[in-house]
Order: structure tokens, then sequence, then C-alpha cells
């Protein structure tokens, strides 16, 4: 199957990550831990731009540069440099922003995405580091804004921004491939994605192979979807009406789901860009071995490993690779014994489709535990223990819980902060699978006490064969294993 | 040659009032500069590589180590303007 790409869509993604992995600013000492500092108390004169003052570029940011470069399958640059990008905007006291111009660290790169239809490679034109500016607060609306409040804690904080092709032909691939970036940049341990501020994106896009439109500043995933899909359809419904699409840049309102054209300058944007003479060049390829060596395993391989070591599928490989920290907790539980083929099934299944159900984002894992935050009240948090998801997944393979009952404990333990085993669980809410005789004796009670129904399954009624199930279960209170409760019955009955 | 709109626009960048007259003034002024840089114009350069640093150094790096940052009172000392421990500036439009 080919992708026909009826609406001629592309779409291209211009990514700005916060290397917030690092203990420093791009330029100087300053802590990057800053968020849940007070205003201002992260700074210091070289991210304050205050005269005189000279930035000193951080050794690791280069690295981790280099680091990103490499797992995008770009070329490093033989020699790189920053440029001044001036304008006038109190976000950047200096009156310019440190960044790279036509000597970016990385370029010619690339990230295969799930398309469409099958594999798809998507370009990356560059990687390059700069600065990020600092954080400002409008009082009132934008729009009516009164006055502005500067907070330069995150002024001069290391940043890659990615520029790739207009490769994607849909929101799901443009979502798709920012999914898979972010996974590519966790497993490179540069970048956390649950910090606020951590990764910020421009799109642009066009339909019918014609004008594009960039949408500024979206900060979620599921958003850049969103703002992608209505953003065609506006373009699609200009066109059909007979119009033109302007060349323009909208910002894309989360709340209502749409996209704004933004006022438009009168003057065209002139950045003057021009080398920063306080930072001398760099030369820096011959690192390149070195951090080669020092470079994870990324999501393909591992996935491809996962299916070749643990006999798992590919979905479940997939689903388990999405995450380094998944993965992780994955291979932990694995190293205890337990099937990894119904550990697969717990953890892929079941215990990831239930994070997401509740909102939950997995945040970190230690060796031990694997903790969740809520996407959006980061006061709900959480973890789940190795130990408690082997236990888990040894009482089922050894057939002393239902996998309702599994499900149920699951569910429990990430909806209470409480210490508790699985087993304290089980016990507590009497999940343990119900012994046969006590099964066999509430089937023969149940078919006993209900001559009416078991009258009308014989005579050809379906549903009256789910009633008796449901009354045995009832009987058990819920211990027994339906399926076989049902078989049990049918055999009871028709012999 | 430098024109009386790229003044306009140069001041415009630099969000720097500029009088009619100012503009003719300073328009006369940076042709006169730009005019020394027309007379190195003459010197053959086409084998010569720009010069961006005179000092030939590569590589300058720090290590990632924290340093103390300013405490936020030193911070915002030199302003009136601020806010439970912003900056406040004028709305920006």
């Amino acid at each position: 199957m080919v992708y026909e790409n009826p609406d001629g869509v592309r779409i291209g993604l211009e990514i700005h990550i916060q290397l917030n992995k690092l203990k420093t600013k791009m330029f100087c000492g300053c802590s990057t831990d800053y968020h849940n500092a007070a205003p201002n108390t992260h700074t210091c004169p070289v991210c304050l731009g205050l005269p005189g003052t000279l930035p000193v570029l951080n050794k690791k940011a280069v690295e981790a540069a280099i680091k990103v470069g490499l797992a995008l399958e770009g070329e490093i640059a033989e020699e790189t440099q920053f440029h001044r990008k001036n304008y006038f905007y109190p976000d950047l006291p200096k009156g310019f922003q440190i960044t790279q111009y036509d000597f970016p660290i990385v370029s010619n790169g690339k990230v295969v995405i799930e398309g469409e239809d099958g594999e798809h490679a998507v370009g990356i034109t560059r990687a390059h580091m700069e600065e990020d500016p600092g954080k400002l607060v409008h009082i009132g609306s934008i729009g009516k804004s009164k006055g502005v409040l500067i907070d330069y804690n995150r002024s001069g904080m290391p940043l890659i921004e990615t520029v790739t092709e207009p490769d994607m032909r849909s929101p799901k691939e443009a979502r798709r491939f920012l999914d898979k970036f972010r996974n590519i940049l966790e497993y490179l341990d540069v970048f956390d994605g649950n910090l606020e501020g951590a990764m910020r994106v421009d799109a642009n896009v066009s339909v019918h192979w014609g004008t594009r439109v960039e949408i500024k500043n979206i900060s979620s995933h599921k958003g850049v979807e969103r703002a992608l899909l209505y953003e065609i359809m506006r373009q699609k419904n200009v066109i059909r009406r007979g119009g033109k699409v302007s060349q323009e840049t909208r910002h894309y309102d989360e709340g209502r789901g749409v996209t704004l054209s933004m006022r438009t300058k009168e003057e065209a944007e002139d950045y003057r860009y021009f080398r920063e003479p306080d930072l001398m060049p760099m030369q820096v390829t011959d690192w390149i071995p070195a951090i080669k060596e020092t470079l994870p395993e990324l999501p393909d391989a591992k996935r491809s490993r996962f299916i070749e070591q643990y006999g798992i599928t590919d979905m479940h490989a997939k689903s388990l690779t999405s995450k380094i920290m998944l993965a992780d907790f994955y291979e932990d539980v694995c190293a205890e014994g337990v099937d990894p083929k119904i550990a697969a099934t717990w953890t892929a299944d079941v215990f990831l489709g239930e994070l997401n159900y509740r909102d939950l984002a997995i945040s970190s894992y230690d060796g031990k535990k694997i903790s969740f935050i809520h996407a959006k009240d980061p006061k709900i948090k959480n973890s789940f223990k190795v130990s408690d998801m082997v236990e888990l997944v040894n009482l089922f393979a050894e057939g002393k819980i239902s996998d309702r009952a599994a499900v149920e404990v699951i569910r429990t333990m990430l909806d209470t902060t409480e210490e508790k085993t699985p087993s304290h669980i089980i016990e507590e809410k009497g999940l343990f699978k119900a012994e046969d005789d006590l099964v066999t004796k509430a089937i023969a009670e149940t078919i006993a006490e209900n001559e009416a129904a078991v009258q009308d399954y014989l005579g050809g009624t379906e549903k009256s064969l789910n009633f008796l199930v449901g009354q045995v279960m009832k009987k058990t209170k819920g211990t027994a294993d339906a399926k076989t409760t049902r078989e049990l019955i049918i055999k009871e009955l028709k012999g | 040659m430098i024109t009386k709109e790229d003044v306009e626009h140069i001041g415009w960048l630099a969000r720097i009032d500029i009088s009619e007259q100012e503009t003719v003034e300073y328009m006369e002024k940076l042709n006169s500069v730009l005019g020394y840089f027309g007379q190195l114009d003459e010197l053959p350069t086409e084998d010569v590589a720009p010069t961006y640093h005179v000092a030939e150094i590569y590589n300058v790096f720090r290590e990632d180590v924290v340093e103390e940052s300013l405490p936020q009172e030193v911070v915002l000392a030199n302003t009136e303007h601020k806010q439970d421990g912003t900056f406040r500036v004028p709305k920006i439009g």
C-alpha cells in the first residue's frame, strides 16, 4: 500500500529541546535546576547580559549536541561556531541571542518513523545549539497587556533546535515523529521531557504543494497534531472557496483548538546575524569516536533485540521500547526469572494501558521502581516496584489468580500510594482463584436454584447462560474463572 | 551608498527616533565611514580568507560544574521596576 496523500500535505517541524540533564547553563555556571525556584535566583552577570561579561561554552552541551547528531544519523561539522541574532525583546537582556547560523553543528540526518504506509524517513535538515531566552509573564492577556514580568532563570539554558525537511504527510506522522524524537533524546539521557518548557515546537504546513503557513510555539505532541488538523482543514476551505492561502505565521490557541493569524509586522524581520566575537570557533570532530562509544542502544535496535531475546511480539517490543525507563523496568523484571512473554503482556498491555488511562506519564526509573506523574497535575504521583511486577506475573503464571484479578491488582496499586504488595491486595480483596470444588459446588447450587434460566438456556436462549455464569461469579465473589465456569456449566447441562 | 531609507530602517531596528534633519546628517556620516572601507576594497583580497578572530584559537570550553548564582536582591538591586522578584517592564507591542 502506498499512501496517496490526497491533499498534498507537507509538514515540516522546528523543535526546540532543552538540554535539561546538564548541570549548568550554556555559557555560565548557573544551575539548570530552576523549575521550583523563586524568580531570578538562578542568574549571574553572564546570563543577565551585564556589560563586560564573557560567555564560556559548556563542553557537555557540545558533547550532547554531537550525541544527538549521531543518533539522528547526521553529519557533524568539521568546524562550527556561534552567531549573534539581534532583536529587540527583553526575554534576552543582551539584546541578542547566541545561536548558530550558517555553520550548525549537525546537518543532513534522518529519523525513520512508522508512516501512513509503513516505514517512512523524515529528513533532518540541521540541528544547532543556542541559548534559551528568559520567561515573560504578561500582566493581563497578551492583547491587553498592562506590563510584563521577567524571570531570567531560564535565560541561557542550553537548547538544541532541530529543523526537519517537510517530509511528513499527515498530522499523525508529525506526532509520530515527535514521539520518536523525544524517545531517542531520552535514550541519550540528554533530555527530560516531563519538565515544563522542555520541548517547544513550531510547525509549517501546506496543502496541494502550495504556500506554507507557520504555526508557532506549540507545547505538546497532541497539540501539534490538533493544530495541524485544524490548519489543514482551514487551508482546504480557503482553496475550496476560491481563495489563496497567504504565507503567514499563526498562533495555536490550545483552549479553542484553532490557529489564529498573528499580527503581521510592518517591517520584515532583520536579525543582522554576525559571528559571535566572544566565542572561539570549534573543531570537535575528533571527539566523535569517543562519543560513539558512549552511545546507548537506540530504540530501533532495542526493539529488535527484545523480539529476539525474549521471544515477544513486535507490538509488545515496540510498546516496551517506547520509553527507555519502561524498557529498563521490563528487562529488570525479566532478569528475576519470570516468563518474559507474560511479563510483556502485563507490562505493555495492562500496566502501560492503565497508566495512559489515568493520564500518568512515566518520569523516572531507579532500578527498583518506576515512577510516574500526572500529565496535568504534577502533585499526583506514584510508583510501581519491579518486585511487585515479578510477584504478580508469577502468581498469574502459577494459576493462583485469574487475569481479571491481576488487572484488579494493578489498578489498585496505581490508585493507592500505600505500600502494599500484590499478595496483600489479593488477600485483602479475596482475589485468589477459587478452589475447583468451590466452583463445582457453586455451579451445582446455581443450577438447582435457577430452574427457569436452565430451561431457557436448554430451549435455545443463549443469554440465560450468561446469567448463570454471573450467579456463579457472585457466589464465588468473582474468584472463579469466567471462561472455565462457562464451559463447566455447558458440560453439566448438555453433557 | 546608504540612503535616507536605510538610516530610517536602522533607527527603527535600534528603536531610536531620528528627526528628518538627523536622518540626513547620519546618512552623510555613515557614508563617509563607508568611504574608508571603499579604499580597502581596492586591495586584492580574493585569495585571503576572512578574519573573524585575530587569535587562531579553537575549542575554548568550561566544565559542567555549578557555580553560585547571584542572590535575587542583588540581581534586582539596580532597578526600581520590580514586582514579586521579577523585572517589570512596559508592555511590548
